[in-house]
């Protein structure tokens, strides 16, 4: 193709300063959703105050510095926030094309948990040290390649116009996608996040269109998947009690019945307001293990009682209904099957996670996004966001 | 960007993004509503909880209080022993929860690993005991009687027994100063129950598990001022035990001290003089019998005549305090409390009783005069008397012709009693009574007889006097069983049993001629009697009998002094209370009790006295001895003992002998004398808690076992 010399053709791009383009009325810092970003940076906040309450005296762990974890906490926010805003400016679409790398390096990491690579905690082969305190938990980071690869698969024909509904083959493909990594996560054995990632597969599949004998089948499967390992014995009986002990605290009494336990009378203690941040006696006595990661919602339910704990589900509630909007007005399937991942994902861990504390869900190594201490859950949830965010910005103005 | 198709999506994919909408948001809503449920509509519940959970108690048990005698000598105090403990919550960190530091400890102490092991388990519904029933947080005993030397090794090697401490505590010490024993007056401690805890919890004075308890005698009367406060430390603990603060605490209030009008000396005497006069009396044939007196229990009491107090109260047979320390064994309790024990726990001075015998004419003859008959005028006192065809013996005495009521009480006359008693009995209608006065039995009353004397100490019994009522409602209790063996049983019981059956709702002749002299259903305690007599002393005043005289606090800042009361008096006039008064001195000098006041300092010391010999059916008889000076009334019991000044004679004078300083030949030496007028101070108790009392040296024995071991 040639052009003509002198001549070229400028396209329509007024001139702008860099302030004027951000504050312009089209820019992308007025179009981002700011109710879900105050409302997740809130969480995150909250959380913070948490972890520093229940890690100040725990010197086993913070290595004598009562602020070990706070300026962590603080550090891995920041890091998330910073990699929200690259993923809003890389775009969700961009993304798209690196689908393939990502996942690659998403199953490597969870493969190399399983190697000597891998470190145990709490039963899980789940982590990989880093060293300097940090580690990586490679499954925080998968519930957002199998969200993109799945959606990637699902909506290239149908984004392309080429057919309404995903086709079969395209399905298969798609849990296929999926299925691997989940795999080698039960083999951790991380069943959590497994429980996670299905929902998660789950609602991709019902938001791409996919025909509903997939869902009912998929549904199906898993229903005669957990009667079979009921009835054939595979688990032992030490096993089901620890799943159940959270309905019954009597069943497993010095392991899971006891944090179920300790988890109530801190919740139950807080009242309507609590005993005061800082001033929760079974959380200064250390009573509810995993206090900072799993069971960080029993600090709120003591020390912010119900308007605290409440304010939590609240503000989960509100990054999960602007997670909504944006998957009903995208026009383009793939964002609408990512976001539809991301709300199964957030919706269901927070569920879990807080249900567990409550002592109406069985007790997994789940965290709290945005609230619970660790760095890659605090980055998964955040990047969540920043795609998100990318989904509505980039949002194609219907003709 | 314009690629895409108009319809981004089908209504499929919109429908299905609502689906997802509605179960994430009601999944929201069953985490607010199961968050509602537990805090607010349960809150308080695990509220309660979470305190249980990080609150936990160490108690530091408050030093109880001592038992003083009148002048500060201590009859129950505390004495350091070293107690060995261990801290349940340190051994249950150890990985072997202990095991080998216990053992080691086993080795140290001599004791059987075992046995070391069953002191610090908990007690539960299924651990047998020995077993450990208070709090876990709380050092657990393992034995208070460990050598200076065993505890310095514990000490001294702490690192090989962490959670082991070995300290020196107070138990409590029951000293028998000067070889008094005091042991019913004292009591005893045990450890609380949880019944009591229960109790207790809403009172004035909550219990701890930790807590020993007054049972009996004074220990328990004065439970309450003794027993002090404990401290209670409560402390936060964190899931391990770890103490991460301090929380509300209360110091422990060491308990105060009771002083009492006890006095150890002459206790010592009084228990010695029991003790020797009912071996001797084991020695005597009893010639109703023809076998020796059993002499089976006894009891005396000294009291301040003008005051009540208690001096000395002595009961036989007795005990060592001391067994009840730390725990009293199996066969240890079943030697006090077993059939062939003699229930030495019994103080028999408040709860045995027993008819009066003679010493009861004191009533009778006050009963008389109120009745119309002057105590001058002169009665019959015949050799025996007969109603109907019932003779009546004059047991203790002989005819002596008319004779008044001084001169009826110094030889102890029946028969003139009971021809008071018999006129008395006609006038009120006989066997058809019509408004009967009852003069002799609502004197009896008026002595304070039938009821307690409100001594201070707990369990007293109320002996009875058998008046109309009393004879109906146990008649009406009795018949049935009377008139059925009456039917059949043709032996002696069985007529009484009949005649029982067909007049015991009556007061019949025979009743009140017998309880005239104090015989028949009467029943009274020894303290009884000396409440009586000391009243007669001391014009008329029926004094609450006391033995705690005040109480101290520790520091002895506040001196609570516990002031006598009065439960009446007794219904005579000054003229009257003079003629039995003279007449119970003429019993000394001229009368019954002369014999055994031979050479007695009579001018110096006026001595009354008067001598009672029961007949009990089936046993025999029991000797009564009561008398008094201007300072003290002594009275004297031995079941199955004998008479009255035969028995128990030569020991009240022993008694009294020792009190005033006299000599057997009467002379009296001031610088002997334990104790010529009562005491009216009280012991200084220091600052410090220090208590001067110079220490006392037991009693020699009795002059009356020393007087045998001369004649063999």
């Amino acid at each position: 193709m040639t052009t003509t010399d002198g001549y070229r053709a400028r396209r329509y791009s007024p001139e702008r300063s860099a302030w004027g383009r951000l504050t312009a009325r089209d820019s992308v810092l007025r179009r981002l959703d700011w109710v879900m970003v105050w409302a997740a940076l809130a969480l995150s906040g909250i959380g913070t105050l948490l972890v520093y309450s229940a890690t100040r005296n725990r010197t086993e762990l913070n290595q004598g510095d009562p602020y070990y974890f706070l300026l962590r906490n603080i550090l891995n926010t920041g890091i998330g926030l910073g990699l929200a805003i690259g993923a809003v400016w890389v775009g969700h679409r961009a993304l798209r094309g690196a689908v393939p790398i990502l996942y690659a390096i998403s199953v490597l990491l969870t493969v190399a948990v399983l190697t000597p690579l891998g470190a145990t905690i709490n039963g899980a082969r789940s982590w990989i040290q880093l060293g300097g305190g940090f580690s990586l938990q490679p499954s925080e980071f998968t519930k957002i390649t199998i969200a993109l690869g799945m959606a990637m698969l699902l909506s290239a024909k149908v984004d392309a116009g080429e057919r309404l509904h995903p086709d079969h083959r395209t399905v298969v493909e798609a849990l296929g996608l999926a299925a691997l990594p989940i795999l080698i996560i039960l083999l951790m054995p991380d069943l959590g996040s497994v429980m996670v990632l299905v929902v998660i597969v789950l609602a991709v599949l019902l938001a791409s269109g996919a025909s509903n004998r997939w869902i009912a089948g998929l549904i199906g499967t898993g229903v005669l998947g957990c009667i079979l390992i009921w009835q054939l014995g595979v688990l032992d009986e030490y096993q089901i009690n620890r799943f159940a002990a959270f309905a019954n605290p009597a069943l497993d009494p010095s392991g899971v019945g006891y944090n179920t336990n300790q988890a109530r009378i801190a919740i139950g203690s807080g009242g309507l307001l609590g005993a005061g941040l800082f001033h929760g006696s079974q959380t200064t006595g250390q009573f509810v293990p995993e206090q900072q990661t799993d069971f960080i919602f029993t600090v709120a339910g003591e020390e912010l009682g119900f308007v605290g704990a409440g304010a939590i589900i609240f503000l989960v509630g509100v990054v999960i209904w602007r997670a909504c909007r944006i998957a009903r007005e995208t026009t383009e399937l793939y964002g609408t099957i990512v976001a539809a991942g991301i709300i199964a994902w957030f919706a269901f861990q927070s569920f879990e996670n807080i249900g567990m504390t409550l002592g109406i869900m069985p007790v997994t190594g789940l965290p709290l996004p945005f609230v619970s201490y660790g760095g890659s859950s605090m980055f998964a949830a955040w990047i969540a966001i920043g795609l998100l965010q990318s989904i509505k910005v980039q949002r194609p103005v219907s003709a | 960007m314009t690629n895409l198709p108009d319809s981004g999506r089908t209504s499929r994919v919109t429908i299905r993004l609502i689906v997802i909408q509605i179960l994430v948001f009601s999944l929201l809503l069953t985490l607010a509503g199961r968050l509602w449920y537990l805090q607010i509509r349960n809150g308080d519940e695990y509220t309660a909880e979470a305190a249980d959970n990080h609150i936990q108690q160490v108690v530091a048990p408050a030093t109880r209080g001592s038992i003083l005698d009148a002048r500060g000598v201590p009859l129950a105090d505390n004495e350091t022993r070293l107690v060995v403990s261990a801290s349940r919550t340190d051994l249950m960190k150890m990985k072997d929860r202990g095991r080998t530091v216990l053992a080691r400890l086993a080795g140290v102490l001599n004791m059987k690993p075992e046995d070391v092991a069953a002191k610090v388990r908990l007690c539960d519904a299924k651990t047998p005991k020995p077993c450990w029933a208070g709090s876990p947080y709380q050092p657990i005993p393992i034995t208070d009687e460990a050598t200076t030397q065993q505890a310095l090794q514990i000490r001294e090697r702490a690192e090989d027994f962490p959670g082991i401490t070995a300290e020196p505590t107070a138990v409590r010490r029951y000293a028998g100063p000067g070889g008094s024993n005091t042991a019913q007056v004292l009591g005893y401690l045990s450890p609380v129950t949880d019944e009591e805890i229960t109790k207790a919890k809403a009172g004035r004075s909550p219990l701890l598990r930790s807590d020993q308890v007054g049972r009996s005698g004074l220990e328990r009367q004065y439970d309450s001022q003794l027993r002090g406060k404990a401290g209670v430390t409560r402390y936060e603990v964190d899931n391990l035990g770890r103490v991460i603060g301090k929380a509300k605490s209360d110091k422990a209030v060491p308990g105060a001290n009771l002083v009492t009008s006890i006095d150890a000396r002459v206790q010592a005497i009084a228990e010695r003089e029991l003790d020797q006069a009912m071996k001797d009396a084991r020695k005597e044939v009893d010639k109703n019998t023809g076998t020796n007196y059993k002499a089976d229990a006894g009891a005396v009491v000294v009291m301040e005549a003008k005051t009540g107090r208690v001096v000395a109260m002595a009961s036989n047979p007795t005990y060592d305090p001391n067994a009840w320390v730390g725990g009293i064994s199996a066969k240890d309790y079943q030697n006090l409390t077993g059939k062939d024990s003699g229930f030495p726990l019994l103080n028999r001075a408040i709860q045995g009783q027993a008819a009066p015998g003679s010493i009861f004419k004191v009533i009778s003859a006050t009963a008389a005069v109120k009745a119309g008959y002057a105590f001058d005028d002169n009665y019959n006192c015949s050799a025996s008397y007969s109603i109907g065809n019932q003779v009546f013996k004059n047991f203790e005495s002989k005819g002596y012709g008319p004779i008044n009521l001084g001169r009826a009480l110094e030889v102890s006359c029946d028969t003139v009693f009971y021809d008071l008693a018999y006129r008395q009995w006609q006038k009120d209608g006989g066997n058809n009574p019509k408004h009967p006065a009852d003069w002799f039995y609502k004197t009896a009353h008026e002595f304070g007889l039938g009821k307690e004397t409100g001594i201070d100490l707990p369990n007293e019994v109320t002996g009875r006097v058998p008046d109309r009522e009393w004879k109906k409602n146990y008649w009406e209790a009795n018949k049935d069983s009377w008139c059925k063996q009456g039917k059949t049983d043709t032996s002696y019981a069985g007529q009484i049993a009949k005649e029982n059956c067909e007049s015991g709702m009556r007061m019949r002749a025979g009743d009140s001629v017998n309880y005239s002299i104090g015989q028949g259903d009467t029943l009274v305690t020894p303290l009884q009697m000396a409440t009586i007599y000391a009243a007669i002393s001391n014009g008329g005043t029926l004094w609450n009998p006391t033995v705690g005289k005040a109480v101290i606090s520790p520091d002895g800042r506040t001196v609570h002094e516990i002031e006598p009361r009065s439960h009446g008096r007794l219904p005579f006039d000054k003229r009257t209370r003079d003629q039995i008064d003279g007449a119970l001195a003429g019993v000394a000098t001229q009368g019954t009790a002369a014999w055994r006041f031979e050479g007695w300092p009579q001018k110096e010391i006026p001595m009354h006295a008067k001598t009672g010999t029961a007949e009990v059916y089936g046993k025999q008889t029991t000797s009564w001895f009561a008398t008094y000076t201007g300072d003290y009334a002594v009275v004297m019991t031995i079941s199955q003992g004998g008479t009255g000044s035969g028995a128990s004679g030569p020991a009240v004078r022993n008694i009294y002998n020792a009190l005033y300083g006299v000599d057997e030949k009467g002379k009296i030496d001031a610088k002997k004398a334990l104790l010529p007028h009562p005491e009216t101070g009280l012991p200084k108790i220091e600052k410090d808690g220090t208590i001067e009392a110079r220490p006392i040296e037991p009693p020699p024995p009795s002059p009356s076992a020393r007087k045998e071991e001369q004649d063999s």
